[in-house]
């Protein structure tokens, strides 16, 4: 089995936050949810850089491990999902995720937040695949069909990559032997604790 | 010198050809556009999370990684349940063994059939009130710390997300009555609670719990004055974190949030465990004593034994009545 990983090739990224636009789009996230966003970093200066970041579907994940209830699984691709039906809101895996993915329909409403809403990468939730409860309530399953995440899938300068870990890499480092720079990958070290080597 | 010229322009063809030459491999090797680019470790390393600008209207999504959950992880889901599990069943287990060795503070004197008021209805609702809120927001709260490994094994996934969830809502909305309840007890209460060197000597006598020792005391002894500035000030924090944690982002961000769950949760089990010793010590720990928030009234005896200044100061003000005889009613209580 593969193990599903995202990076994002900093020095390729222009921000035109399509990724975040077609993710919206295709699961029909719910208002003031983004499930992936870009993030410029020292924006306007010399150096600066964008960043594409959803839930990096970490190895040994920190929300699954924080979770009360237990509501988080990890797929045989290494995807990391969780159950809405499970999950009570309280708020736990948002203290622990180092990226920001978990969020919450009503963030701030008295006593309660609602299920928490993160990236599937594009793979949908425990409820059958491609079934209409599915869609509701966690979006798209695109892996079940066999395609993956939309947002890497028409990244227009093939910056965002899904798929394979070992496959992105690869992809990646040849990209850096050819261009001469890298500036890396950004999030490997703490979402699966290793770097690429450029 | 028309060839001389000619030698001229030549001679400046052909340098400015070899600084082309010279030149293009120079710009054929690429600059590096990395070297003066941000670079993640760094900025991990200086600042311990990367920030930037989103241009998404959820600011708070600007901050693109804050590794510190990891720290918050290991204190969530180990130390947490150490200090938790040491400090409770440390508790129980002190009580038991101090249950079983020394049994039950008697009454020396036995009942007197005399008794005094010791805490009015309104004291009593406000302890009760406290009471009741604080045992669900206990249970609630060691649910979410202690439930995963211990009861979702036993009962499963479903019913105990259930369960949870609405562990959950209580634990929330109780929360308002029993930060009023602390309020309340930290104000009708004050008066009594200060610590003056009465409680020294009741401190050096071990407040009187080993052996038939009963250090004078008024209407507060030293031990109920800790529980009582455990109550005021632990039940503070424990409100204080806790709105932090149910009002997300209006005060704190993420890493003002597991500061709070760190706060709030090391509080909350100490909590529990000094009012597991209250409760015993209330209830089958001290004969006499759980009359004082049951009916509000004590026995004179007990009155005399555990809080002798007290008393003497009840007796001064509404005069002396220890040698009256009492009307037989009151030895019903």
């Amino acid at each position: 089995m593969a193990r599903m990983k995202f990076l994002c090739d900093a020095d390729r990224c222009i921000e035109c936050n399509a990724c975040v636009t077609a993710c919206k789009n295709e699961h029909e996230v719910p208002w003031g949810i983004n499930r992936r966003r870009v993030v410029t970093i020292n924006d306007g200066k010399p150096g600066e850089r964008s960043i594409s970041m959803a839930c990096m579907h970490c190895t040994d994940a920190p929300c699954a491990a924080v979770c009360p209830v237990n509501c988080f699984y990890t797929t045989a691709d290494g995807v990391v999902l969780h159950s809405k039906d499970l999950c009570i809101g309280c708020g736990y895996c948002f203290y622990a995720c180092p990226f920001g993915a978990p969020q919450y329909p009503k963030v701030g409403n008295f006593g309660s937040r609602g299920k928490m809403d993160k990236c599937t990468y594009c793979a949908g939730g425990p409820e059958a695949d491609g079934s209409k409860e599915e869609y509701e309530k966690y979006g798209a399953n695109r892996l079940a069909e066999g395609k993956l995440p939309l947002c890497a899938e028409m990244c227009s300068t093939k910056s965002l990559l899904a798929g394979d870990g070992e496959i992105i890499a690869q992809i990646y480092k040849e990209r850096v032997m050819k261009r001469g720079y890298g500036s890396g990958a950004w999030g490997w070290k703490t979402a699966y604790r290793e770097t690429i080597e450029s | 010198m028309a060839s001389f010229g000619r030698f001229i322009r030549l001679a400046l063809g052909a340098f400015a050809l070899l600084l082309l030459v010279v030149a293009v491999p120079a710009s054929a090797q690429q600059v590096n556009p990395t070297a003066s680019s941000v670079k993640e470790q760094q900025l991990l390393q200086e600042f311990n999370r990367i920030q930037g600008r989103v241009s998404i209207p959820d600011q708070r999504s600007g901050v693109l990684e804050q590794p510190q959950g990891r720290e918050w992880r290991e204190f969530r889901n180990v130390t947490l349940r150490w200090i938790g599990g040491i400090a409770i069943l440390g508790m129980i287990a002190a009580i038991v063994i101090f249950y079983l060795t020394v049994g039950m503070v008697r009454l020396e004197a036995g009942r007197s059939g005399r008794t005094i008021v010791r805490f009015n209805a309104f004291e009593r609702f406000v302890h009760w009130l406290t009471a009741t809120c604080f045992i669900v927001l206990a249970i609630s709260g060691l649910n979410i710390t202690f439930g995963r490994p211990l009861l979702l094994p036993l009962i499963g996934f479903e019913a105990f997300s259930e369960w949870s969830q609405w562990a959950k809502f209580a634990h929330n909305y109780l929360s308002f009555p029993f930060t009023l309840g602390v309020i309340l007890i930290f104000l009708m209460w004050i008066g009594g609670n200060i610590p003056n060197k009465v409680d020294v000597e009741w401190a050096k006598r071990g407040g009187g719990l080993i052996g038939h020792d009963h250090p004078p005391a008024y209407r507060f002894n030293g031990g109920q004055k800790m529980i009582y500035w455990i109550v005021v000030i632990g039940g503070g924090l424990v409100a204080t974190s806790g709105y932090a944690l149910m009002f997300p982002f209006y005060g704190t961000g993420i890493e003002g949030m597991q500061m709070a769950q760190i706060v709030h949760s090391i509080v909350a089990v100490l909590f529990v465990a000094a009012m597991i010793a209250h409760i015993y010590i209330g209830t089958i720990g001290m004969e006499g004593a759980f009359e004082a928030m049951g009916s509000g009234e004590v026995d004179v005896n007990w009155a005399r034994e555990h809080h002798r200044l007290w008393l003497d100061e009840q007796n001064a003000r509404t005069g002396p009545n220890d040698g009256q005889p009492q009307p037989a009613t009151a030895a019903a209580e």
